[in-house]
């Protein structure tokens, strides 16, 4: 594929003209990352004009259609930019909802007017999305959700309250499931998009066994939604929702971050972390699960960028890479020893180990239970019997 | 290059996979020769068959007749092989033998290589000298004699042997056991004078050699590669060998599990199907899980031996290692799941179960190839 090489190489001068060496650092946590949005604070000159760049070329979300925002690559040419930006190290210059599950979604059930208007919006970074799909009383058992928008003639007013909203508080807008039919469970509910500032909006972080606060309890009361920012037809949100379940899965599953972020033994090996032949073996162990488990990945988005995935697979990649994530923590505290028990020491960065071990917990729980994924798996992919 | 099989390699699989299924089938190739009077390792008439399609030659240089195709094609033939428990000198000769023999000689293989690719010969490997793989440590003895080689020693599981035509012989031409250099490849006649085939049968009905050389005269023709330069031969030996077992064992498991799910379908309990029982479904899930990842390690290391990428060597470990990890869990979980008629010879899902158990040992279990990676990887 002659083409391909050129392409290739362009990419590869491109970036090394234009990716700061600060943001071929690799990221150490959340904080390292440019989410953008209305109120973004960029943490530096260099993630400003690594944004910037990237934003002019279409690159921050390189397989959309150069018309919402997108720098049109195909699935190969889009491995092709994944595989160079991981080969220096060079940070996702915008991090976001928007680009992991809304985008995807509104890329196939979004009408045109709201693909020029969203996605170019999340392209750019102006606005930062969170998700509203938990309630209190519908966590894995997602469809029970209460949230109700009441019919107003040309507007939803939408009355209830989400949970587990991640960055609620930092957010513009929110994608919401809301029931707007009591009557029928999968049936009743429309997904609905809103600006987090409209009046009876409000949020509450929830502090968390890290100690920080990723997720907000979300409130509702009596907010206006009009009935344009709709996704997908009125009562028929459920099939967004599952679509967009299956991007955020596969965001979880950490199936795109490639070899770089994955094996661990020899980083310890080299700042003298591994004591005894088992801990090397549990880490030998380890390595093997998360090289095979980064070839998953690959095959997968290549599967997937081709329609080849079997369209529940996000559900094995996520069930799989979460608890792979847990597992890779659990050793990286085991290596540490005491340093890593400490929660608020410099030399730690603040206990930058032993909170994110504590984060990775949340893993398997947020976006779908392991036992859910193993539910799905079993029911919509090995197709098992029972309700 | 995506990491899927391309067209041709899908056309491949699809022949493959129902010529296997039909004649390599387990009540018509492995019961037969597992229960004959005679022990036998595999079908010859089979053998043939795998030729006529052009498979024996897959792997061999266009120039020299074959296919010239690579480890991920070799790879489609191995899973359907694993998957129907088909005995099959396969792996020994077109992967094994054929790797070893794209370093020799042009005398050696037009000796060997039109045979193979006619479905008429077959090779089989004499490296390991433990019960344990360990190429690290080469003893048996090569010393020079007149124009050649004298070979004394003894290799205690030389899988195949006693239906191969030919021994790749492992040996020591110069330095101590242990040493890295100094170990040298031969091409050596099964009846040769001095060698003798203590012939036992293998846990999965496959057929191994306890092989003795007892001064056994190899001339120069004989050397694969450059004497004393052997390792380079047989890292590539081994390379292609751990990723076709590699393959075969995710035909194994993918048999295994097929078997499983049916029975979670058919088997009824408590007045329902088992396969309601959330307690499996979550075990079968899990499974399928380790399976696929299994599945795509396997095809990332054929893609970078393919390539001649230099990650190959830590790719090829992983494959080894996850493939045995996963259809390990597979044929166990599968033998479970059966209950009592899983520990019957009638039902064949304690067939894969050996068979895993040998493939899981051959070059190398999964903690040899974890220690590897760990090797490699610099700890």
């Amino acid at each position: 594929m002659p083409e391909l090489a050129e392409f290739r190489a362009e990419i590869r001068v491109w970036l090394d003209a234009h990716c700061p060496p600060a943001m071929r650092q690799p990221v150490q946590d959340e904080a390292d990352l440019c989410w953008g949005g209305r109120r973004w604070v960029f943490a530096s000159d260099d993630q400003r004009r690594w944004f910037d760049v990237c934003v002019a070329k279409g690159y921050t979300v390189p397989d959309w259609p150069i018309a919402y925002g997108g720098a049109g690559f195909d699935a190969a040419q889009a491995k092709v930019w994944r595989e160079e930006c991981a080969r220096i190290g060079a940070r996702p210059p915008l991090s976001s909802f928007g680009i992991w599950m809304l985008g995807p979604a509104l890329l196939k059930f979004g009408t045109e007017d709201q693909k020029v208007h969203y996605l170019g919006q999340i392209a750019r970074g102006e606005v930062r999305w969170c998700q509203g799909y938990s309630e209190p009383g519908a966590g894995s058992d997602l469809v029970s959700l209460q949230t109700f928008g009441e019919d107003r003639g040309d507007h939803w007013l939408v009355n209830g309250q989400k949970i587990w909203t991640s960055y609620a508080d930092q957010a513009d807008w929110i994608f919401c499931l809301v029931r707007t039919d009591k009557a029928d469970r999968y049936h009743g509910i429309s997904f609905l998009l809103f600006d987090m500032t409209t009046p009876g909006v409000t949020t509450r972080p929830i502090r968390l066994i890290s100690g920080s606060s990723p997720f907000c309890e979300t409130f509702f009361d009596d907010v206006v939604v009009p009935k344009h920012q709709i996704v997908g037809a009125v009562n028929r949100g459920w099939d967004v929702a599952k679509y967009l379940l299956g991007h955020e899965r596969e965001m979880i599953s950490g199936a795109g971050a490639g070899e770089r972020r994955t094996t661990i033994g020899a980083t310890l090996a080299r700042a003298g972390g591994i004591a005894n032949p088992v801990q090397r073996a549990d880490l030998a162990h380890f390595d093997i699960d998360a090289l095979a488990f980064a070839a998953m990945g690959e095959k997968f988005l290549d599967e997937a960028r081709s329609g080849r995935a079997h369209p529940a697979q996000p559900n094995m990649l996520k069930y799989a890479g979460t608890e792979l994530n847990k597992r890779r923590h659990e050793l990286l505290m085991g290596a540490g020893g005491s340093a890593a028990l400490e929660w608020d020491s410099a030399a730690t960065r603040g206990g930058a180990a032993a909170r994110g071990w504590l984060r990775t917990k949340a893993n398997s729980i947020e976006g779908g239970t392991s036992e859910v994924m193993l539910n799905v798996i079993a029911r919509r992919i090995l197709d098992l019997p029972g309700g | 290059m995506p990491l899927y099989h391309t067209d041709d390699q899908a056309l491949l699989a699809q022949t493959v996979t129902s010529f296997i299924a039909d004649q390599g089938a387990i009540a018509r190739q492995l019961r037969v020769w597992r229960d004959g009077e005679r022990p036998t390792a595999h079908d010859p008439a089979l053998w043939r068959q795998f030729a006529e399609l052009g498979l024996t030659g897959l792997l061999i240089a266009e120039a020299d007749g074959g296919l010239g195709l690579g480890q991920v094609e070799a790879g489609i033939v191995l899973r359907e092989v694993g998957r129907n428990l088909t005995p099959s000198p396969f792996l020994t000769t077109s992967v094994i033998g054929v790797t070893a023999l794209a370093s020799a000689s042009d005398d050696l293989r037009a000796r060997y290589l039109p045979g193979i690719i006619a479905g008429e010969t077959v090779l089989a490997l004499a490296l390991d000298e433990s019960a344990k793989h360990g190429p690290e440590t080469i003893a048996m003895a090569a010393e020079r004699a007149g124009n050649g080689f004298r070979l004394n020693g003894y290799k205690p599981c030389v899988i195949n042997g006693a239906a191969a035509d030919a021994l790749i012989v492992v040996a020591r031409t110069a330095g101590s056991a242990v040493d890295r250099d100094g170990i040298t490849l031969f091409a050596v006649p099964r009846d040769a004078p001095g060698i003798s085939h203590d012939m036992v049968r293998l846990v999965d009905g496959s057929l191994a050699s306890h092989v003795r050389f007892d001064g056994v005269e190899c001339d120069g023709g004989a050397v694969i590669g450059d004497v004393d330069g052997g390792r380079a031969v047989l890292d590539r030996v081994l390379a292609a060998g751990r990723v076709g077992a590699a393959a075969e064992l995710t035909g194994v498991g993918s048999g295994a599990f097929a078997l499983t799910t049916a029975w979670l379908k058919t088997r009824r309990q408590f007045g329902r199907l088992i396969g309601e029982f959330q307690a499996l479904q979550h075990r079968a899930a899990h499974l399928y899980a380790e399976l696929e990842i299994a599945d795509a390690a396997v095809l990332k290391a054929q893609h970078l031996l393919d390539g001649g990428s230099a990650q190959a060597e830590v790719m090829v470990a992983v494959a080894k290692a996850k493939s045995s990890r996963a259809t390990g869990l597979a044929v166990r979980e599968g033998v479970q799941m059966h209950g009592g008629v899983g520990m019957t010879d009638a039902f064949d899902i304690g067939l894969y179960m050996k068979r895993d158990r040998a493939l899981a040992e051959f070059l190398g279990d999964a903690s040899y190839h974890a220690d590897r990676l760990a090797t490699l990887s610099g700890y």
